[in-house]
């Protein structure tokens, strides 16, 4: 008996590396701090009542920012223990399989577990109130998309303690993804871990969808919509046709390993190109996914900080839904070198290329913005002028890379790394932390103290250009992508040396911020935000920070691109919006099913992940439960009586 | 349009929702976009088994297995019962709750049948040697029909909650919004049927 559980506990748990005892040991303690924590200050119900049923959307997004920023934490020290394996020859840090494992979950991470959240965090708290409405259109839908990618993240990370990470590569590109060459557990991680949080994603896609479409201020008409509500619009449109794409590539995979069919195997009939196919015709749009959001979050930025109208509102509107299309006739430029013949080829590099120019329009509309504005340097401004040159960078070495011949010398190098860390981080991480710093006063109500973050601001930058820049040159000297260790002959190590460097700066540029956040959090009574701290331009600036539950007192009008500005404008000259009467506030009311459905895929998934259909079963069957339940409860709203809203609006307006 | 009504920030019938917003539009709105990724995985599949479907790696070859006498009963079936769906709508939009529940009732039947001759279809195939994991080809001819065959018995044990609900409060308007959308779904379904029917079975047997 004893010698059955210690087998099953070697197989269960990862072990024979110090590096992941080391990492048991800091779950443990954390997960025993954070219990004792909530138990000897009697939060449990706190923690229940105000965060894991609820559905108010701010909140929502914050736990789902607060959720990224541990994941860039997670993704960022995977990325330095890869720096640090590469930083000399024939270094001896991380063994190969664990550098498989290492460079896999960076990818799967950061892009799904970190933007991802991010950007719907940046959803959450922001969109409603950019288009003065009161919630999105389903909030119960909206705290199940949160507890989904949760959970479904949770489940993803356990790996790494617990049965293995899978090691095929963020995509997990067939056959190596295939059970026989992959028989452990990490690859049934992959696709449940994702696949529960995907849904989450393709179901915030539609929520968001149908919240822009009917929940818009009145006189918000659709090109009076502010431009980071106009960048949700199209990246929702984008979700909504491509997750189906990765929810179907990665149940096949599942059915291959799982089932036994041979949609991707190597045997009888199975055809791996299929896979990569389908993995990319998700994969590349949701590149533009995570990265339109971000040129939202710089269109306000730069206008608020120029003060002044956005140049070219519209062209902006139209770059971002030709971005939005094209973005899926580009897949197969991941694949150039895979033989499908000049003519495909010829038509992927061209659609590509042709993504440059709406990119390329937008750019000079943020700088024709910047001309002759009154521009102020706050942080947020200073992340979205940092973005420019590393985006512009990014983009022509990205058209380099869509130059079909050309690929085939670059395909699979370090000029590639280069390439897309250059566009992720300066597009989408430089675009996201420029939010979080726009936003947060709105979000918490205080506002953070610059010093600190122009610290990190610096360092992430110096870091950056460090790290990146020698790998374009260490790629044309033929150093390839997932490479784990190299001779002294190849005569890489300087450049890799340098870069390491880089990689360790923008670490440092992280600890800054969260020096910054912590500061931040320690002083927040002395830093007490106005409702509009930046001196806005869109309505969320109209109400106090942080916002109260119902958002609006009463429903704004949205007759015009700026319309807090306009309205500034118009008080100065004496002219104020007649009083409108309060009325009672319909909201939805808080709910638990979001949370333990999450769990029942959980148990599902990690049923699934182990091949025990016992309790992938009993976590399909919990998850029905909970379906009906919700179907069948119709108590599922309240309203907030005028009184109410009296006393929070004069608490939250007397005090400012 | 929704902006129309919302610009005089009047109330709709239904009543304080949200200050301006009608529930059961925005509901029925969100489902046509989850339909409209329900296509997008079915269009997966399709392109799958297009792909796929001559990859038999030497086993059994699909055209010779279907058998078209069985596909034709289940295309009428289905056929019916997205007829009879909508004679549950029309009786609904009447306000006749018995009548409404009894067209659910068939509605579920004939699906419930539906379900059934294609199980049965499905054990003659692999009692011939076709089953899922004998090629690339079976697994992906079972995968794509089985997603739909999944997709209708979900929608039973959906109707079959939803009569319960009738039957408990009538016809309200959030009751008539579920009922709506479940009509929806089964419309859509009777869809893809059609696209099955032509690109698996018809175009199989030819």
């Amino acid at each position: 008996m004893l010698e059955r559980l210690k087998e099953f506990a070697s197989e269960f748990f990862v072990t024979g590396d110090p590096l992941i005892y080391g990492a048991d040991v800091a779950i443990g303690i954390t997960m025993i701090t954070i219990v004792t924590v909530l138990t000897y200050f009697k939060k449990w119900g706190w923690l229940w009542r105000n965060w894991l049923t609820t559905v108010d959307h701010k909140k929502i997004g914050i736990m789902y920012i607060i959720a990224s920023i541990i994941m860039l934490f997670r993704g960022g020290v995977d990325a330095l223990m890869m720096r640090l394996q590469l930083a000399m020859p024939n270094m001896d840090f991380l063994h190969p399989e664990h550098y498989n494992q290492v460079f896999t979950t960076h990818g799967t991470i950061m892009i799904l577990f970190m933007a991802m959240p991010f950007m719907f965090g940046l959803f959450n708290v922001i969109v409603p109130l950019q288009i003065g409405a009161r919630d999105v259109a389903f909030p119960f839908l909206n705290a199940l998309s949160f507890w989904l990618f949760f959970l479904g993240a949770m489940l993803f990370n356990l790996s790494f303690v617990i049965g293995g990470s899978p090691d095929a590569g963020w995509l997990s590109y067939p056959p190596l993804s295939e059970l026989s060459h992959s028989p452990g557990v990490g690859q049934n991680f992959y696709i449940w871990g994702i696949q529960i949080s995907g849904i989450g994603s393709l179901a915030t896609g539609i929520n968001f969808l149908v919240t822009i479409i009917k929940m818009r201020a009145p006189g918000m008409r659709w090109m009076k919509m502010p431009m980071f509500t106009w960048s949700v619009f199209s990246t929702c449109i984008i979700i909504l046709f491509a997750f189906p794409i990765l929810t179907v590539t990665l149940a096949l995979l599942f059915l291959d390993r799982f089932a036994g069919a041979h949609f991707f195997t190597l045997d009888l009939g199975g055809n791996p190109m299929m896979y990569i196919n389908l993995i990319w015709m998700w994969g590349h749009p949701e590149v533009y996914i995570v990265v339109l959001p971000a040129f939202g979050v710089f269109s306000e930025i730069v206008s608020t900080f120029s003060r002044k109208k956005l140049f070219g509102y519209k062209s902006m509107v139209f770059a971002m839904l030709i971005i939005s299309f094209l973005s899926f006739f580009t897949w197969a430029h991941h694949f150039f070198t895979m033989g499908s013949g000049a003519d495909v080829n010829a038509f992927f590099a061209v659609t590509t290329m042709l993504i440059a120019i709406p990119t390329g329009v937008k750019i000079f509309n943020w700088l024709f913005t910047m001309y002759r504005g009154r521009i102020r340097m706050a942080t947020p401004m200073m992340w979205t002028l940092a973005f420019i040159p590393c985006f512009i960078v990014g983009g022509m070495t990205g058209v380099l890379l869509s130059v079909a011949p050309a690929d085939f010398q670059f395909h699979n190098s370090y000029f590639l790394i280069a390439h897309f860390h250059q566009v992720l981080i300066g597009g989408v991480v430089f675009g996201y932390f420029a939010g979080l710093y726009y936003w947060w006063p709105k979000m918490f109500g205080f506002q953070l103290e610059e010093k600190l973050g122009k610290w990190a601001f610096w360092t992430w930058n110096i870091g950056f250009y460090v790290c990146f820049m020698p790998q374009y040159a260490v790629g044309l000297m033929g150093m390839t992508r997932r490479l784990s260790t190299y001779g002294w002959d190849t005569g890489w190590w300087e450049l890799n040396f340098v870069s390491t460097i880089g990689a360790f700066l923008m670490g440092v540029g992280f600890l800054f911020q969260v020096a910054q956040i912590a500061d931040g959090i320690r002083k927040y009574k002395t830093l007490k935000a106005s409702g509009d701290p930046w001196d806005g331009r869109t309505l969320e600036w109209s109400i106090p920070s942080p916002a109260p539950e119902y958002n609006f007192a009463v429903t704004p009008r949205g007759d015009d691109i700026d319309e807090w500005w306009e309205e500034k404008e118009r008080r100065a000259k004496g002219i104020y919006p007649p009083e409108q009467p309060l009325e009672p506030i319909h909201m939805p009311k808080n709910s638990s099913i979001p949370f333990i459905m999450s769990v029942f895929w959980f148990v599902a998934g990690f049923g699934f992940v182990f091949g025990w259909l016992w309790m992938a079963i009993l976590g399909l069957a919990g998850v029905g439960i909970c379906m009906i339940a919700r179907s069948f409860s119709y108590d599922t709203d309240y309203y907030i009586p005028v009184d109410e809203i009296k006393r929070t609006e004069a608490s939250l307006r007397g005090s400012v | 349009m929704a902006q129309a009504a919302a610009k005089h920030g009047e109330n709709h019938a239904h009543g304080h929702d949200h200050g301006h917003h009608d529930p059961q539009e925005m509901k029925i709105l969100g489902f046509w976009f989850f339909l409209i990724s329900d296509v997008i995985l079915f269009s997966v599949l399709f392109a799958t088994f297009i792909v796929l479907r001559d990859n038999s790696a030497g086993g059994p070859i699909l055209s010779e297995l279907i058998k078209m006498p069985g596909v034709i009963a289940e295309t009428f079936i289905l056929l019916t019962s997205s007829f009879t769906s909508g004679l549950a709508v029309l009786a609904m939009n009447q306000g006749k709750v018995k009548q409404l529940i009894n067209w659910l009732i068939v509605t579920a039947v004939l699906g419930a049948s539906f379900i059934a001759l294609e199980v049965y279809e499905f054990v003659e195939m692999v009692h011939e040697g076709f089953s899922y994991t004998t090629s690339a080809a079976s697994g992906a001819f079972f995968t794509l029909v089985g997603t739909h065959g999944l997709h209708v018995s979900l929608g039973l044990i959906w109707m079959i909650g939803l009569m319960f609900q009738l039957k408990k409060r009538g016809i309200t308007d959030v009751t008539r919004g579920k009922i709506n959308v479940i009509s929806l779904y089964w419309h859509f379904l009777d869809v893809v049927w059609i696209f099955l029917l032509s690109i698996v079975y018809l175009m199989g047997v030819m």
